[in-house]
């Protein structure tokens, strides 16, 4: 028995290959991730453990604000200068350094531009001389204020040298320009490490630059006496500075650090399993389609084992192991492309990054253990149905052509009407936020109830579809053929045709949530924002691109300009709770150029004492004119400020508006963005250029129309949608493999027939024409049910949102109607080599054909 | 070529002459039945599209015979056939097999009956085109996770005269080797009976002669039981026994049998006013 269903399974190796790629690619996914995630995350390790190597215990002041990587930057606290006299003074301490080190110091290149390192921090620190680690290259030591060293990455990318008047744009700082003094480099010959970037200034000018306060520092790095042991001095130098100071040893701060970046690779793990998740749900169908056929085409076969005494149980068994054969050596493949393509993308990101050194490839349990688990669970699950479906084969099958009845879909049909309720049920919990905490799983599953419920409704709804879509063709025999064939088997068309659903249904459901998001952002700007001029950047790492207050006060000074906000924003702690705080420069402004309106008190001034909040936040957090509100921010001490006023919610206002006075605890001091209203009759074409003038020293921002601002912002919604699209047209590929196969197997099953036609005059030509005649309607309609199932699906999540503010339902018509297209090409392509095979078929063979 | 030498095996049946031309030839006490059908009834369809297949056919089929069923086409031989191989439920009545009474059988007693009791051989050679000749033949032990017994496998391959070809796959073999391959496959088990539906109708005359003295080989010699459906007179007269029916009833039967007597008998039937014995 085994050794027959091997062979069988030999026989058949290339039909089955076709179908064993979707669970390949699936498996590739789910390895890919894991292999990824854990080479990064080592490479991380080693290069925090490489940069706090020199360091035996680090202190630190406690953040005012714990965020994680994924939320944004954290804001160290920095400590008294005085603390370094304290913390030499422990004894086992050999030296204590105060070192300034914070993230946002921005060299500008020779072409003008700042130098970005997309992703890892750009550091502005104080020179603390030279270590094992770190060697100065070219020149010398910044000894002057106006002096800087960089390292090596950083000059090369800016393209400046030693002698250079190059600009620096650091955190409290504006543009200032500094002579390059040196260039730095590290041990082992790296430019960088782990595409870090460095800026050294003088430690006065690096205090007051990047943590805006004389006499403080970000850390101290503590060196032990000979024989003190990092965790003894750890616990000594920690008893002796009190509670308020974070003190680690230096492998402690590498793990922290690590941790909080892995955090982000965790994410991004979740990302690349959800993907993994489509492909598999694809190859479900592909494998179960495959598996239907083939039992079909062994009828015969099956029932003469039946008849010569293998049991319904024996039947089972030998279509589960051919499951388990394919899903194994899918699953081997599928693991080894998944270390290949983990490899390159752990190779890729370490380039862009800048040069990260790769801890090297290895391969973690999770990804081996992943890769079968799921290789081998998916095309055993997807091949279940039709082994049932072969033990019934009765053995008088073998003696007799049994025409298969056409079973009625009643069963089906009930069962995907169940199956689509419950999913619906699932998707209406988890969008209207009665899901209690599992929103995301609860809408997840709805999404796979609802794709399964649909692909079980298919078969009937495939019947009048195909048939009507058929119509098209009806005109010529060869189309007429094709499309009775499509219709012909129901099921089978609508296996393929879900499975080519569901890719089409996330690329469409997706695109209708973010170009509903984009219309809905678009316009509310479009109709509430009352400013010409917006100066603004594109962020494209933790810190947002900020830009000189200066340039405010120069901006309303400029003939026809009529009002000027400056707009900052911080994550702080208010009432125990993170969230997103707001500051103007000219809270009149904001509520002039937002049309924001009163519910209490003033809106129009503020004393530095006093914030405003929106209606929502004064709901939420009870509060009313004359409230008090302690709120701590990145920086500084925490403060009370008084509720002076309420202003009216909507999508563009902040949460709550602190005094501009209070910026200078912000993790980024500086305006993020700025709008100008002109006087009426003033053309903005004249007053642009000089606004831009204003910012030659702020590199990261610029002035845009409102258009153009508009467009900018929603802009970054594009590039997500693009990378989604990519990676889910995947799940589509695989699909069309699975429109090849069911072709392939119809064309194999109807030799005898099509060999008939031929014999009655068909031509070669007409042959193919009704193959692809039956591919193009068969993809087609899949295509509709996924647009049809997308947009439900985009639409009950946009009418989730409504609250959020995504108010307008936006449908893309012309990208559906480019896939609808896709889908007709993708079905003549898919019918090429079937048809070819069809057209080659021997037509006396094929009569003669057992 | 399959002149092999005709002996009186150890079964029940006398030595009869080639051919069968002695038909006053006695036929000897018989053991117990190896297959017996028992007023079985088959009937399919209901109301306008009631057909009824089989009506009350009672019959036994004697350990050790050759028993062929004739009749013209829907006359329900192939019925018969698939109830007593139990791959057929009857309406009515009941069928055995040895001392095993298949009516009411599960699939599980079903399955072990195929597996222990019954052999095929189908009129479309029906072998796994993935196999070889020799794993096709071993098929049914191997799916019964039984060991062929050696000198019983040596003895079915040189009586079917497949040594040369046991590697070959069946696109490899002509018709009649591929039956062969199948009467092999169905005798290797030694059920105790073999049930063969039209086992030469898809044979040249040549081919079908070589598989039909096999057959009959392998119950004179070897004492197995074959019951065999054909409409084929010359076929017909290498059985020991053929048993007509008409209508879904047993209407007649002859005893060593000639393709002569057996053309007559058939004749007669096709002429409704002559039958009615």
């Amino acid at each position: 028995m085994l050794r027959a269903t091997l062979k069988s399974l030999l026989a058949r190796k290339l039909r089955l290959i076709l179908s064993g790629l979707a669970v390949v690619l699936g498996v590739m996914f789910v390895s890919g991730a894991f292999v990824l995630t854990d080479t990064l995350g080592r490479s991380f390790d080693a290069v925090f453990a490489e940069g706090t190597s020199e360091i035996d215990v680090n202190v630190a002041a406690k953040p005012k604000v714990a965020l994680s990587e994924v939320q944004g930057e954290q804001v160290a606290a920095p400590l008294p200068a005085a603390t370094v006299d304290r913390v030499k003074q422990v004894p086992g301490v050999t030296d204590a350094v105060g070192v300034v080190a914070a993230d946002g110091a921005l060299l500008v290149g020779s072409n003008g531009k700042v130098v970005t390192s997309f992703g890892p921090p750009q550091l502005g620190e104080n020179w603390v001389g030279e270590s094992d680690l770190l060697r100065l290259r070219e020149g010398r030591a910044p000894q002057a204020d106006d002096e800087i060293a960089v390292n090596a990455a950083l000059a090369k990318a800016g393209r400046v040298a030693v002698g250079d008047r190059v600009g620096v744009e650091t955190v409290f700082g504006s543009q200032e320009k500094f002579t390059l003094v040196g260039i730095v480099g590290y041990s082992g010959d790296r430019e960088s490490i782990g595409g870090l970037n460095e800026v050294f200034f003088t430690t006065p000018v690096a205090q007051k630059l990047m943590l805006g306060q004389p006499d403080t520092f970000s850390s101290i790095t503590v060196t032990a006496a000979d024989g003190v042991t990092p965790e003894a001095l750890r616990d000594d130098v920690a008893a002796a500075l009190g509670d308020s100071f974070q003190v680690k040893t230096g492998e402690e701060l590498a793990a922290d650090s690590a941790a909080s970046l892995k955090e982000g690779l965790a994410f991004f793990n979740r990302i690349l399993l959800g993907f993994a998740a489509v492909a598999l749900l694809v190859g479900t169908f592909l494998i179960l389609n495959t598996f239907s056929i083939i039992v079909a085409q062994r009828t015969r076969e099956l029932a003469l084992m039946r008849a010569i005494g293998a049991s319904g149980r024996q039947v089972i068994g030998s279509v589960v192991l051919e499951a388990v054969v394919v899903g194994l050596i899918a699953s081997v493949l599928g693991l080894a492309a998944g270390i290949g393509i983990g490899a390159l993308l752990a190779w890729l990101f370490g380039n862009l990054a800048g040069g990260l050194t790769l801890a090297g490839i290895a391969v973690p349990p999770a990804a081996v253990i992943g890769a079968f688990a799921v290789g081998l669970l998916i095309t055993v699950v997807a091949a279940l149905l039709p082994a049932l479906r072969a033990a019934r084969i009765p053995p008088i099958a073998a003696m007799q052509d049994v025409a298969t009845p056409d079973r009625p879909l009643t069963k089906v049909t009930v069962a995907g009407g169940i199956v689509t309720a419950i999913g619906g049920t699932l998707l209406f919990l988890g969008l209207s936020g009665n899901a209690r905490g599992n929103t995301l799983p609860t809408i997840l599953a709805g999404v796979l109830f609802a794709f399964i419920g649909v692909a079980l409704l298919t078969p009937l709804i495939s019947r009048p579809v195909v048939s009507l879509l058929g119509a098209v063709f009806a005109w010529s025999v060869p189309g007429k053929l094709g499309r009775l064939n499509s219709g012909r088997n129901p099921r089978r068309t609508a296996i393929t045709a879900a499975a080519l659903m569901v890719g089409i249904a996330l690329v469409t459901g997706v695109t209708v949530i973010l170009d509903s998001a984009k219309g809905s952002i678009g316009k509310l700007a479009q109709d509430s924002i009352k400013a010409e001029l917006v100066i603004a950047g594109v962020q494209s790492g933790p810190r947002p691109p900020s830009f000189d207050p200066a340039v405010l006060e120069k901006a309303a000074a400029l003939p026809g300009v009529q009002l000027v906000d400056g707009e900052y924003g911080d994550l702080a702690v208010v009432g125990g709770e993170q969230t997103w705080v707001g500051a103007s420069s000219d809270v009149s402004a904001l509520r002039r150029i937002f049309s924001a309106e009163a519910t209490a008190g003033d809106i129009d001034r503020l004393a530095p004492d006093q914030m405003l909040v929106s209606s929502d936040t004064a709901e939420a957090r009870g509060l009313s004119v004359g409230s008090t509100v302690p709120v701590q921010l990145s920086r500084g001490e925490p403060r009370t400020y008084t509720v002076s006023g309420i202003y009216a919610s909507s999508e563009l206002t902040n949460p709550m508006v602190l005094p501009v006075e209070a910026t200078k605890d912000f993790a980024v001091p500086k305006p993020i963005q700025g709008f100008l209203q002109l006087a009426p009759g003033t053309r903005v074409a004249d007053v642009q250029p000089q606004v831009e003038a204003l910012l030659a020293d702020s590199p990261t921002v610029s002035v845009a129309d409102r258009e153009a601002f508009i467009e900018q912002q929603t802009g970054q919604l594009d590039g997500l949608l693009t990378m989604i699209q990519i990676l889910l047209a995947l799940a589509i590929v695989i699909a069309v493999l699975g429109v090849v196969n069911t072709l392939a197997l119809s064309v194999l099953e109807r030799t005898r027939e099509l060999g008939l036609l031929r014999a009655i005059g068909l031509r070669r030509s007409q042959t193919m024409r009704m193959i692809t005649v039956e591919a193009v309607v068969i993809s087609v309609f899949g295509a509709l049910l996924g647009l049809a199932v997308g947009t439900g699906l985009g639409a009950a999540v946009v009418e989730a949102l409504r609250d959020e503010g995504i108010t307008d339902l936006v449908l893309p018509w012309g990208q559906m109607g480019i896939m609808l297209g896709l889908a007709a090409l993708v079905g003549v392509v898919a019918a090429v080599l079937p048809a070819i095979r069809a057209a080659r078929i021997n037509v006396l063979g094929a009569i003669a054909h057992d | 070529m399959m002149g092999l030498p005709r002996r009186t095996s150890g079964g029940g049946a006398d030595e009869t002459d080639d051919e069968g031309e002695d038909v006053t030839a006695t036929v000897g006490p018989q053991a117990q039945a190896a297959a017996r059908a028992n007023d079985v009834w088959k009937v399919y369809g209901s109301g306008e599209a009631q057909v009824m297949a089989l009506r009350g056919v009672t019959a036994e089929f004697e350990r050790g015979r050759f028993t062929a069923i004739m009749g013209p086409s829907g006359s329900g031989k192939s019925t018969l056939m698939h109830c007593l191989a139990g791959l057929d439920s009857v309406t009515r009545g009941t069928v055995a097999i040895g001392d095993t009474t298949v009516t009411g059988l599960g699939d599980a007693g079903l399955t072990k009956l195929r597996r222990d009791k019954v052999g095929f051989i189908f009129q479309q050679f029906n072998l796994l085109p993935t196999l070889t000749a020799k794993e096709n033949i071993l098929l049914p032990l191997s799916i019964a996770g039984r060991k062929p017994d050696p000198a019983w496998y040596d003895t079915v391959i040189a009586t079917v005269g497949l040594q040369d070809r046991l590697g070959h796959r069946p696109a490899q073999l002509s018709g009649g080797q591929q039956q062969r391959v199948a009467c092999a496959r169905a005798l290797v088990s030694r059920p105790d009976v073999i049930f063969a539906d039209e086992p030469t109708g898809n044979l040249d005359s040549r081919s079908g002669a070589e598989v039909l003295n096999f057959l009959r080989t392998s119950v004179r010699e070897y004492g197995q039981t074959i019951v065999m459906v054909t409409h084929d007179p010359t076929a017909a007269a290498y059985a020991d026994r053929v048993v007509f029916l008409a209508d879904g009833q047993i209407v007649s039967e002859l005893i060593e049998p000639t393709a002569e007597t057996v053309l007559d008998t058939m004749k007669k039937l096709d002429t409704p006013a002559e039958v009615g014995s």
